[in-house]
């Protein structure tokens, strides 16, 4: 398993999940758990992916979600799960 | 699994409050380098350094772009060069080459600083000791990125003050030499007392005698982090205070253990280090001084503020310690000057004193750092409060380090713009009364009694 996080971050719009998603889907990449939430107007998206069988390395990927994120009018930020698992769990 | 929560947390942290890890510096020893020949020496010296450190900064990039937390700064330590430079260089200028050469690989690797070009003189200068240091002047105003740094006093050995009063001179000529710069070039030189031997930090790093042949020592920061913090519990308890500091200075520091095995294991180089450090920037709401005022003190420098730093090393140590396999370097809260707004501010109200200073150099981790002074006062007023500095340390077993910047042709009332992450700031005022018959008598100040501990 290998464990990214992905977070989307703007102003709430329509379609913003279906884009994210088909990304996923094209580039194989396996959704393990989507939380959502509005924040005073602002979308505020959290996905667990398993990027195991990803056709794209994970720096093509953030470099792919920028610029989705910029047609879309949000930001997208693709990390690695240890980075937030090393600071919030012993 | 990790919640919504705890990932807006860490990337709140890094976009809104400057959490970055500061350094990653690859220690190289460089005694397999050791050659009587000067130009064989300056060759095996850059083939080393640039086969070791060629991939240090993509590296550094992929990590930071993969997990989405910046990297600021990739550096490399070396050996101390008085020690490499020893058989072959016979005069001053045949160690400005080794400097050259440093300046020229580190710019090849991409690096934006090279320390190491140092010497270790705590009881006694040898002669390349000695000529390394008179080197001094001329390699920081020939070179771009080199840093130097010399220890001259240790708990264990005493302070020897033929080098504090060679090294008043020095500071000197090296604001001389780079007179045209704002005497920026005393800006790459640190004076030490018990220097560690993997502090991954600039511009005192040097690769110790006792590391490995290659070593990857991260340096971590955080001071917005900590302030944010603080914040929210305004009003609360000690207690309440200084638990929200080390939780924390956990989180922070388990970032740069992070990154810190993810560079050793794709570098291939051994893991030393995470240095626990507050390390501020000039950039807004990356300031120790805001902590100290989130703290409760009106600006840094006002009654106390020593206790306030006193208590936020320890608890930045504490929270920090059970973060990492490996603690070590310079370990705590930094107090430079021109680095920190919040500093900068304090000695612009008149709150912070260079005495002040002195005496928060007892409780934090390194020492009067980055304050520039007039540019006319005396080598022996230099040497004078290196030795104050270098004495706290020794009689308190901790590192303490001098980076004064006399500023040739500016006095109180001016400004300095040394740019980037050395900042700027005001001049600051010197005491004005002599102390020539002290630093001109001879020879060193003897260990203290408890570094008896045999």
């Amino acid at each position: 398993m290998n464990k990214v996080i992905i977070t989307v971050v703007g102003k709430d719009t329509v379609g913003i999940i279906a884009k994210v998603c088909t990304y996923l889907a094209e580039n194989n990449m396996n959704i393990l758990d989507i939380s959502q939430t509005i924040v005073s107007g602002f979308f505020n998206m959290m996905m667990i992916v398993d990027m195991s069988g990803s056709k794209v390395s994970l720096a093509e990927a953030s470099d792919n979600f920028d610029k989705l994120g910029e047609e879309i009018g949000v930001v997208i930020k693709c990390q690695r799960e240890e980075i937030f698992d090393s600071m919030h769990r012993i | 699994m990790i919640n919504i929560t705890e990932v807006a947390e860490t990337n709140e942290m890094i976009e809104k409050e400057n959490l970055d890890v500061r350094t990653i510096t690859m220690g190289i020893s460089l005694f397999d380098c050791i050659s009587d020949d000067l130009n064989t020496l300056n060759k095996n010296i850059y083939e080393k350094i640039y086969e070791s450190a060629k991939n240090l900064v993509s590296t550094g990039e992929e990590i930071s772009k993969e997990f989405g937390i910046p990297i600021v700064n990739k550096r490399i330590s070396v050996t101390p060069i008085a020690l490499i430079g020893a058989s072959a260089c016979k005069t001053p200028s045949d160690f400005v080459t080794i400097a050259k050469t440093l300046d020229k690989v580190a710019k090849d690797v991409g690096i934006n600083f090279l320390g190491g070009y140092s010497a270790l003189v705590s009881k006694g200068m040898t002669k390349a000791d000695k000529l390394l240091i008179e080197s001094i002047p001329e390699a920081l105003a020939t070179t771009d990125v080199v840093c130097s740094s010399v220890n001259v006093g240790s708990t264990k050995t005493g302070i020897n003050m033929d080098a504090v009063r060679l090294l008043g001179d020095i500071i000197k000529q090296t604001a001389v030499a780079t007179k045209d710069n704002d005497s920026a070039g005393c800006t790459k030189l640190v004076i030490f007392c018990n220097a560690p031997d993997d502090n991954p930090f600039m511009a005192g790093a040097f690769h110790g005698v006792t590391e490995a042949d290659r070593i990857i020592n991260v340096g971590v920061s955080g001071p917005g982090v900590v302030k944010t913090a603080l914040e929210k519990v305004r009003g609360e308890s000690f207690e309440v205070l200084c638990e929200t500091i080390k939780k924390t200075a956990f989180k922070v520091t388990r970032v740069g253990q992070l990154v810190a095995k993810e560079a050793s294991a794709r570098l291939d180089v051994p893991f030393g280090i995470v240095d626990l450090s507050l390390a501020p920037t000039p950039a807004i709401g990356d300031s120790v001084a805001d902590i100290l005022h989130e703290i409760g003190v009106e600006h840094a420098g006002a009654p106390g503020t020593t206790a306030a730093l006193a208590l936020l090393n320890d608890q930045v140590k504490k929270g920090g310690a059970m973060a990492s396999s490996y603690v070590g370097g310079l370990s705590g809260a930094f107090i430079p000057v021109s680095e920190d707004q919040g500093m900068i501010n304090a000695v612009n109200a008149g709150a912070l004193t260079l005495e002040k200073l002195e005496a928060m150099t007892c409780v934090c981790s390194v020492g009067l750092d980055m304050i520039a002074i007039p540019g006319d006062t005396s080598e022996t007023t230099l040497a004078g409060i290196i030795a104050d500095e270098m004495a706290i340390g020794m009689i308190n077993q901790k590192t303490t380090a001098v980076r004064l910047i006399p500023v040739i042709g500016k006095t109180v009332g001016d400004t300095v713009d040394f740019g980037g992450l050395l900042g700027f700031g005001p001049i600051m005022p010197v005491n004005q009364f002599g102390c020539e018959n002290f630093v001109n008598r001879t020879g060193r100040i003897p260990a203290p009694i408890h570094s008896f501990k045999n």
